[in-house]
């Protein structure tokens, strides 16, 4: 006798609809769903290339655009690479949505500061549709981002249109630069003590390079957020998606499930263990 | 309290100085006023003044020749250029230009170090505070070195 798989395990082939290459190795590719595809910001996907491999990668788009699937990509490996290069009408499977999210609704009624680096912005961008489609619930609300140059600067476009808003401060800073580049230089963990959020009633997002959070963190608890407010998006490779495979234990979580989205108290313990 | 010794005072770099040592500096502080594309200084050249930013941006540049500036990082309101005066050989060790308008106050560093001398209550607190400052541009440059946004192969 034969069980029928369990609907979390099966890859649902989807078509890619539109492509946009964010840069030489990044793309953004968008899915079609056959239903209305619902999930909560800070979620991912595990995309499946045929005859390739499965690779759990963020969902980036807008969670209230249910007849699209967004994701960004970095050409890194065998199935990214495989993703990043994907081209219009392709088939893709796709399991998900996957994981925690970012409290959105918990943080109602608190300034959001939004911390991203490098891709790390990805997985943000659909907690900032919300935020920004609901502006009236919270406080003040930052972004500050930073990228390895002015070309690596994701959803460019994007980000010139938030910044035209008059309720959201957006700061973005580079490694570095040519003299032509307006912009900061500098690490992102340094535009901190420059912005202005109510320590006591502020909700932190971050997610980018492990190094940077780590630094991002320390200067948020500088300025006097509690753990308790920070909260981070970890990557490490992941399988099952379920934590049932253990192939992305933290300690005693499982990013696949109990993540990607931790508070920081929760993980600070093992956040500075080398080994883990 | 005359108003280059409130300026001074009131920069985020001197936040909780004591009223005597704001007169000492300010008596050898001036105000400073750059134009978009300006240089503070250049490489190379007598650290005889150091700033205190107070509107503006100024990106600090290393050059090589035949090509185009790098700019090495970027100093805002509130941030201080730099700590060359401070000790020998007295000298920039790169350029910094003005990206927009800039005002800042030039603290007269010959002046200060003869001040700081006669008075090392005025040399320490000084001392502190530049060390400080300079131990977070070298936290953040470190961080600039590691390249954290690079591809990373899987």
């Amino acid at each position: 006798m034969t069980t029928a798989p369990e609907s979390w395990a099966v890859p649902q082939p989807l078509r890619v609809t539109r492509v946009r290459r964010e840069s030489s190795d990044i793309a953004t590719f968008y899915l079609t769903p056959a239903s209305p595809f619902a999930f909560a910001a800070g979620q991912f996907n595990m995309l499946y290339v045929f005859g390739r491999g499965e690779v759990a990668i963020s969902i980036s788009g807008d969670p209230g655009e249910e007849d699209r699937i967004v994701h960004t990509v970095r050409a890194v490996g065998a199935v990214s690479g495989a993703l990043a290069q994907l081209r219009r009408s392709a088939v893709v499977g796709m399991r998900g949505p996957f994981g925690s999210s970012w409290p959105l609704a918990q943080a109602e009624g608190s300034d959001i500061v939004i911390v991203a680096g490098g891709l790390g912005l990805a997985p943000l961008r659909p907690a900032i549709y919300r935020v920004l489609a609901h502006r009236q619930h919270y406080g003040r609300v930052a972004l500050l981002y930073g990228a390895r140059g002015p070309a690596d600067i994701l959803y460019q476009r994007e980000l010139e249109t938030w910044r035209r808003r008059l309720d959201v401060e957006i700061e973005v800073i580079v490694d570095h630069a040519g003299a032509d580049w307006h912009g900061n230089v500098g690490v992102v963990p340094a535009l901190i003590p420059r912005m202005s959020f109510d320590p006591q009633h502020t909700v932190a997002l971050v997610c980018g390079p492990e190094i940077m959070m780590r630094f991002t963190v320390a200067a948020l608890r500088d300025r006097g957020l509690a753990a308790e407010q920070i909260y981070l998006s970890m990557e490490r490779d992941m399988k099952c998606a379920v934590g049932l495979c253990g192939r992305c234990q933290f300690g005693p979580a499982f990013v696949c499930r109990d993540g990607p989205v931790f508070r920081y108290d929760r993980i600070a313990p093992m956040f500075g263990i080398r080994e883990i | 309290m005359e108003g280059l010794e409130r300026i001074v005072l009131e920069h985020p770099f001197f936040a909780g100085l004591g009223p005597e040592f704001g007169a000492a500096i300010s008596g050898c502080a001036r105000n400073l006023r750059f134009a978009a594309g300006e240089y503070l200084f250049r490489e190379d050249e007598p650290a005889n003044e150091f700033y205190l930013i107070r509107h503006g941006t100024v990106a600090l540049e290393l050059h090589a020749p035949a090509q185009p500036a790098i700019v090495i990082t970027t100093l805002r309101e509130g941030d201080i250029l730099d700590a060359a005066w401070l000790v020998p050989p007295y000298r920039w060790a790169f350029d910094a230009r003005a990206t927009g308008l800039v005002r800042a106050l030039g603290v007269n560093a010959r002046c200060l170090r003869d001040k700081c001398e006669a008075d090392h209550d005025l040399g320490y607190e000084l001392m502190k505070r530049f060390v400080s400052a300079m131990g977070e541009r070298l936290h953040a440059t470190r961080l600039q070195v590691l390249d954290v946004y690079r591809p990373q192969r899987a």
